[in-house]
């Protein structure tokens, strides 16, 4: 190398333009984008400048956190005490309270198999098999087995009952759900026009209808001998309501899969069946997450209406518990309790539905 | 010596596929017009023609993912009918690769060559899975087998699908233009895979446009149009002299451009 080598120097590198970093690049590229932009921004800053201010107040500043019913009656913000109160009741029902345990128990395995399934600890075969055990296990606790005292299906209640017609709804509805898509989809034409008319039925009907169907005209058509328990009718209802509106989803899955799919595992001397359950299946259901996800937090929103039938769960307990006359005149601390419950609950549902979707192949491409 | 040369020429005179009188029908289009046509043992053909001539039903009818109306298709001496059972006989004998690969993209490398294996011929899954990685090694990309298809190439993935056919172990295999839905330089990757396997005595229908895989491997050239078996010869007969008009006419074509 001779003298006059030229040695590349790199300038030292500048800030970034004030205009592109910082608290007000963010606010103008967010916020005050354009003129339309600044319109609904402003908009918006207004509304929530009328209704957050009193709702703060109401909410935390004047609100009551200990002490009773007058406590809250003199501070005439929030009565939080009143939730306190009547938690066990608005959990449980009118269930005995000395057996609480129990179904204590079964919301502790609901969290810790929840929990697993969203760290993707189980997997496969087990996920599976775990989910459908929890359901019978729940059953037998709360409504007593192995020599544990009964309770009879009238007194189970509160969120403990919403999320088991929910929980045992979504699992028995979608597999139902696959069968009706697949009958539809695939099967022979008597198949098929049964899968068409229990489909276009049941989704022709509001649920409530079907719900007084289940409960006040189906004991009417069965055996004197048979008597089956209202809550299983309801659960019934629920599950076969639910299973159509699932079936639809899975068939748009499957219309979603090429042909090519099909005639490669076929060639392969891969029976039909074996084809469409581990080819076809696995991959509709991917391809449908999203909407599938919403039908279940549409289920679990949907159990709101057994009130109608006489069952008292969550949202019923929370009509009841506003009824008690030592608390009278605070519904509206508990409806906003009922809200938070079956938000926090469907936003989980809609994490872990997101969280499947960032999981599959799909996410891993180049 | 003498006595190997010999065991060749008879096993090469077996008849494993025989095709007599096959006509097939999509409603009122007759795609299959009166096809004979008899592969013997290790016998590489190429099928050529112009698009919609069916030579694509042709193969698709040997494994029987179209069905034929008329005819009589005999594969390793199963026939083929209605009846399941030997559909699937012959399904698990005669493989094929298809234009768009076709592979499950909800499956790793490694899985979709097991699939089939642990789920038609019941083998257990350690065993599958020797016999995958045997045949990704062969195929060159045995480095991959944990990826899913969407991460590889096109010609890589077309390569797997190969893989995937040869794991059921096939005696025949069929290729339904298996380049042409591959950049320019994918396209030898995969054709030096087909030249392997050709070697190694496999019988093999092929689709392709490929002619200078046609000249240098196959047996046999089998021109197509309308639904017809219009002409077939050995490559060098075929390429040089063909004596149809039709045949003429698309070679000038394809070979020109």
């Amino acid at each position: 190398m001779d003298d006059n080598t030229i040695i590349f120097q790199p300038a030292p590198a500048r800030p970034a333009p004030s205009n592109r970093v910082g608290p007000r690049a963010w606010l103008r590229a967010n916020l005050f984008g354009g003129w339309k932009d600044t319109v609904v921004t402003l908009i918006l800053l207004a509304i929530l400048a009328l209704t957050l201010p009193g709702l703060v107040d109401w909410m935390f500043v004047r609100a009551t956190f200990f002490g009773d019913a007058d406590n809250c009656r003199q501070a005439g913000g929030a009565c939080w005490p009143f939730i306190v109160d009547k938690f066990n009741v608005l959990m449980m029902g009118v269930y005995p309270q000395e057996l609480g345990w129990r179904p204590a128990v079964c919301a502790i395995a609901l969290i810790v198999l929840a929990a697993l399934t969203y760290t993707n600890r189980v997997r496969g075969i087990v996920l599976i098999v775990a989910w459908a055990i929890l359901p019978v296990f729940a059953l037998f606790m709360i409504g007593g087995a192995f020599g544990m005292r009964e309770v009879d299906q009238s007194l189970w209640g509160g969120l403990m009952l919403s999320i088991m017609l929910a929980l045992v709804g979504v699992i028995v509805s979608i597999p139902l759900g696959v069968l009706l898509a697949l009958g539809r989809y695939y099967g022979p034409p008597v198949v098929k026009s049964l899968c068409v008319a229990f489909i276009e039925l049941l989704r022709g009907v509001p649920l409530i209808t079907i719900l007084f169907m289940a409960s006040v005209m189906m004991p009417l058509f069965l055996p004197p001998d048979l008597v089956i328990n209202n809550l299983l009718r309801i659960q019934i209802a629920m599950i076969l309501f639910s299973a159509a509106y699932m079936a639809e989803v899975v068939r748009g899955g499957l219309q979603a899969i090429p042909a090519g799919q099909t005639e490669a595992a076929l060639a392969l001397g891969v029976s039909r069946a074996r084809t469409i359950a581990f080819i076809v299946v696995p991959q509709a259901l991917r391809h449908v997450l999203p909407p599938l996800v919403g039908r279940c937090i549409a289920l679990f929103k949907d159990t709101s209406l057994v009130i109608i039938v006489g069952l008292l769960d969550f949202l019923g307990m929370i009509k009841n518990a506003s009824l008690d006359t030592t608390w009278l005149g605070f519904q509206a601390e508990a409806y906003v309790f009922a809200a938070f419950v079956y938000w926090l609950i469907c936003y989980s549902l809609s994490l872990y539905g997101r969280e499947l979707e960032r999981r599959g192949p799909s996410a891993q491409k180049r | 010596m003498t006595d190997t040369i010999e065991s060749q020429i008879g096993s090469e005179d077996e008849i494993v596929i025989e095709m007599k009188g096959v006509n097939k029908w999509y409603s009122d289009f007759h795609v299959l017009k009166n096809i004979d046509l008899s592969v013997t043992k290790g016998e590489r053909i190429v099928i050529c023609g112009p698009s919609g001539s069916g030579k694509s039903t042709l193969i698709r009818c040997i494994n029987h993912l179209e069905e034929h109306q008329e005819g009589i298709i005999k594969v390793n001496g199963t026939l083929l009918n209605e009846n399941s059972k030997n559909i699937t006989q012959v399904r698990r004998e005669v493989g094929m690769v298809f234009q768009q690969f076709n592979l499950f993209p909800h499956m790793t490398i490694l899985d979709n060559l097991c699939f089939a294996p642990i789920w038609a011929r019941n083998m257990p899954r350690a065993e599958a899975e020797k016999t995958a990685l045997r045949y990704l090694e062969r195929v060159g990309i045995s480095e991959q087998k944990d990826k899913y298809p969407g991460q590889l190439s096109g010609g890589q993935q077309q390569r797997v699908a190969i893989a995937r056919s040869l794991c059921m172990n096939p005696s025949i295999m069929l290729f339904d233009e298996p380049t042409s839905a591959l950049d320019p330089e994918m396209i030898k990757e995969v054709l030096d895979v087909m030249i392997e396997l050709a070697n190694t005595g496999m019988t093999m229908l092929c689709v392709t446009h490929e002619m200078s895989f046609a000249r240098s491997v196959a047996d046999r050239v089998i021109f197509m149009d309308g639904g017809e078996i219009v002409e077939q010869n050995t490559p060098d007969a075929f390429f040089d002299n063909p004596r149809v008009d039709r045949t003429q006419q698309f070679l000038s074509q394809i070979l020109t451009h």
